[in-house]
């Protein structure tokens, strides 16, 4: 399928995400944590709404750069922005959040590379969008937006304060 | 667009350069965390060619090595059939045969290092070659100046000792130019380049070092292994002429400036015991930096296929 989301359905995307969050932990203490690049995005707008309540909540930026499985090796290494962690994560509720789940690859990256920061009392999984095709034995908590795909098919996110418009296009893939 | 070898610093444009810098940030912020590693080598092997004795950059590229779950083996250059009579190039026809994936090399020969890149996939790392380079020791110092000056154009560093002879002083001095630092250099005229072909301002008198107004003082080690004693009268003279003496280092400390070493440091010698806890001393920063910049150096390297 091919089709396009625009800055309307992202931001309900956002609100819906951050009204399941809300309504399923409870004010309980948490802390959300964004995946490079975009995924941090799609965190801190959550935190923004979430923030509107009273109750304690950290936001930090995962680089799992070094943690990947796949291109890495094959041709340039990415280049690398860091992880911001400034909370102790030993024992705490985590979100993590990414803008796209697909694989689940980089969601095994990312609890490794977590995993070498302490040890977290729990780990859940929002994603702004699941366009399905899992290869790996991870499932999101939290969905802001389900999308039917093709497994060939390109998802390509843009966001505002990364890329300069909220805007997500479905892409046939023309090659085999 | 990463390269297979990194030979010297002359090869890289300021954009490498850059990049190389920033990338040490967030392999320094990995030291920090409660497991002092990544996976991002993790199956690769590295190799340690030394030919010449080395404690610190040796343990410093193989800290590197296995902060980035890289296999570290060391050639054990001593107890080799180098001794045996076995030439560079048939050590590394036998290297490569044992796909090794990056080779950290030093050799007192300048070049060799360049031979060795020439003849294998592997990547090669130069860690220092004769009188010629040292690139990762300029990288380190770029990498601590920027930590104290951000933006550290027009910033002074004054490197101090055998210019002459030292790989540490032209590859920093190649690196800090292409920041836009300025560079002098202090020695006795014996030791010094007679001609600089960067433009750098030379010194052989101290009071006269000092009123060119340095933002830091690099101080060189005197390499007693090298018999560069023979190039002045003795260490005591030395150390009166040149060293930081406990009256110069009340002097740089009113003046607020920065003290760095490569190390190992010679008490005594370029610098009395007192500088060794001067609050302005960069030398053991300039340690742990050297770390996080081999980890950005290795992980940017891209060996050959195949």
């Amino acid at each position: 399928m091919t089709g396009t989301l625009g800055p309307d359905d992202i931001a309900a995307g956002i609100e819906a995400l951050a009204k399941v969050i809300r309504e399923r932990t409870d004010g309980r203490p948490i802390a959300l944590v964004g995946i490079r690049s975009r995924g941090d995005e799609v965190a801190e707008r959550v935190c923004t709404i979430l923030a509107e309540d009273d109750r304690e909540l950290d936001f930090g930026i995962l680089d799992i750069s070094l943690y990947r499985d796949d291109f890495a090796h094959l041709h340039e290494n990415p280049k690398l922005q860091g992880s911001e962690i400034d909370f102790d994560l030993n024992g705490r509720h985590l979100i993590l959040v990414d803008d796209v789940l697909f694989t689940g690859r980089t969601i095994r990256a990312a609890l490794d590379a977590l995993s070498d920061y302490g040890r977290p009392g729990r780990v859940e999984l929002a994603v702004l969008i699941d366009r399905g095709h899992r290869e790996l034995p991870i499932q999101p908590d939290y969905v802001g937006i389900p999308l039917e795909t093709s497994r060939n098919d390109h998802v390509l996110v843009s966001l505002q304060g990364t890329d300069g418009e909220d805007k997500v296009e479905i892409k046939e893939k023309t090659e085999p | 667009m990463a390269r297979k070898d990194l030979l010297d610093l002359a090869s890289l444009d300021r954009s490498e350069i850059d990049h190389l810098l920033e990338q040490a940030v967030p392999f320094k912020e990995v030291f920090t965390r409660s497991v002092k590693k990544v996976p991002a080598l993790k199956g690769k092997s590295v190799l340690m060619l030394f030919y010449e004795p080395s404690t610190r950059t040796h343990s410093s590229f193989e800290v590197a090595a296995k902060r980035l779950s890289a296999d570290v083996t060391n050639f054990d250059v001593a107890h080799s059939s180098v001794v045996k009579g076995e030439s560079v190039r048939e050590t590394v026809e036998t290297l490569q045969a044992m796909r090794t994936d990056y080779i950290v090399v030093r050799h007192g020969r300048s070049g060799l290092p360049a031979m060795i890149a020439s003849q294998t996939k592997a990547s090669v790392v130069n860690a220092g070659d004769g009188a010629h380079a040292h690139p990762t020791q300029g990288l380190l110092d770029a990498f601590t100046l920027k930590e104290v000056f951000p933006e550290p154009e027009g910033r002074r560093v004054l490197i101090v000792g055998d210019i002459l002879h030292s790989r540490v002083a032209r590859s920093t001095s190649k690196v800090l130019k292409k920041l836009g630092v300025e560079v002098a250099y202090l020695g006795p005229g014996s030791l010094l380049p007679r001609t600089c072909p960067l433009g750098i301002p030379r010194f052989t008198d101290y009071e006269e070092a000092m009123r060119w107004k340095p933002d830091v003082v690099y101080l060189l080690r005197v390499q007693m292994e090298r018999q560069e004693a023979q190039f002045f009268p003795s260490l005591r003279e030395y150390h009166r002429v040149y060293g930081m003496t406990h009256e110069r280092l009340k002097r740089i400390e009113d003046a607020g400036i920065w003290l760095m070493h490569p190390g190992p440091v010679n008490r005594g010698v370029e610098l009395c015991d007192q500088a060794m806890d001067y609050s302005r001393s960069l030398i053991n920063t300039q340690v742990e930096n050297g770390i996080a910049v081999r980890m950005a150096v290795l992980y940017w390297l891209k060996p050959r296929e195949g």
